[in-house]
C-alpha cells in the first residue's frame, strides 16, 4: 500500500523517505540525518523536524482515503507541533495517525522518533481540508 | 548579575549573522535571505525553488518550508529583542495556513518577539507573498533558551552574553 503513496517534491528534495514498515496501517517515514536538516551543530533544525511531521500526517490520510477509494486534494488548514526533545545527528522517523476522519476535513496526529519508539521528540496535530 | 563589560560588545545584528547562518544546514539548503529586521522583529524571505513544491497539480510551495522559514526568523527576532545570541530550542510552534502561496512566488516571514523572560521567548508573526495585509499563514510559538554557548566560529555572535 506504502508504494502508492508519492511523496511531495519538498519531501524528497528533503531526503524524506518512506520506511516500508507501518504503524497501525500508516506509513512510517524517515529522513538520515545531513547538513540539508541540520540546525545549530549537530542537530535537527526544528522546521526540518516539522517537515518530517507534516509529510507524515499527509502520508497517514493518503493511505485512509485510498483505503476509503478517495483522492481529494489537501490543504493545509493549520499544523501545531510540539517539540519534546532535540533531534540528534541520527535517522528520525514519523508515522501519523487519523484521529477523525470528515468528508471536508482531517484532524491528524503525528509522532517523530530517533533510536527509540517510546521516546518521541516532537509531535504535531493538523486540520487538513480536503476538497 | 554581571558586572559591567569594561568594552562595548556588538550588539546581535541579524543581518550579520544571515550572512554566516544561511551559509549552511538546513536554512542553506533552504536559501534563506535576509530581509529586514527592527528592534524586536526580523524579516527573512525563502526564495521560490521548483524542488520546494508540495503539490503535485500546482507550482506554489510546500508548507514544510514556511515553518523551516518561520521557525528561523523566530529565533532571530528573539536574539534581535534580546541583543545577543543565546542558543533557543522551540517548544511549541503554531502555523495557521490562511492560502496557498502564489504561483513562483517567494515568501517572506515577518516575526517579532513580544515577551522575553529569563527562560522563555514568545513569537508570533506572518508569513506574505505581495502584502503583508494579506499573509499566506500566521503563527504563534514559544521558545526556551538553552545551555550551551554557540559563539565560536561566527564574529557576528561574540557580543556579551548574559548567560
Amino acid at each position: 500500500m506504502t508504494d502508492r503513496l508519492e511523496l511531495p517534491a519538498y519531501a524528497r528534495s528533503l531526503g524524506i523517505e518512506t520506511t516500508g514498515a507501518s504503524e497501525g496501517g500508516m506509513p512510517v517515514l524517515t529522513v538520515e540525518f545531513g547538513p540539508m536538516v541540520e540546525g545549530r551543530p549537530q542537530h535537527f533544525h526544528g522546521g526540518a523536524t516539522a517537515g518530517l511531521l507534516e509529510n507524515a500526517g499527509y502520508a497517514a490520510l493518503r493511505t485512509a482515503l485510498l483505503a476509503a477509494g478517495r483522492d481529494p486534494q489537501l490543504k493545509p488548514i493549520n499544523i501545531t507541533v510540539q517539540y519534546l526533545a532535540a533531534g540528534k545527528s541520527q535517522a528520525s522517523f514519523a508515522v501519523g495517525r487519523i484521529t477523525r476522519l470528515g468528508r471536508r476535513n482531517a484532524n491528524v496526529t503525528v509522532e517523530a522518533w530517533q533510536a527509540d519508539r517510546a521516546r518521541p521528540i516532537a509531535t504535531a496535530v493538523m486540520n487538513i481540508l480536503m476538497v | 548579575m554581571q558586572p559591567a563589560m569594561t568594552t562595548p560588545v556588538a550588539r546581535f545584528d541579524a543581518r550579520e549573522a544571515s550572512k554566516w547562518f544561511f551559509r549552511h544546514g538546513h536554512t542553506g539548503w533552504l536559501g534563506l535571505r535576509f530581509a529586514d529586521q527592527g528592534d524586536n522583529w526580523v524579516e527573512l524571505e525563502l526564495p521560490w525553488r521548483e524542488d520546494l513544491l508540495g503539490d503535485r497539480s500546482r507550482p506554489v510551495l510546500a508548507s514544510g518550508p514556511i515553518i523551516s522559514l518561520m521557525d528561523m526568523a523566530s529565533g532571530m527576532a528573539i536574539w534581535q529583542t534580546r541583543g545577543t545570541f543565546a542558543p533557543v530550542a522551540t517548544l511549541d510552534l503554531r502555523v495557521d495556513y490562511q492560502r496557498p502561496a502564489r504561483e513562483r512566488a517567494s515568501v517572506k516571514g515577518r516575526v517579532e518577539c513580544y515577551r522575553l523572560t529569563r527562560s522563555a521567548a514568545f513569537v508570533r508573526g506572518i508569513a506574505y507573498d505581495d502584502d503583508p495585509d494579506d499573509p499566506v499563514a500566521h503563527v504563534a510559538g514559544v521558545f526556551m533558551t538553552i545551555g550551551a554557548d554557540p559563539r565560536q566560529e561566527n564574529p557576528a555572535l561574540q557580543g556579551g552574553g548574559d548567560d
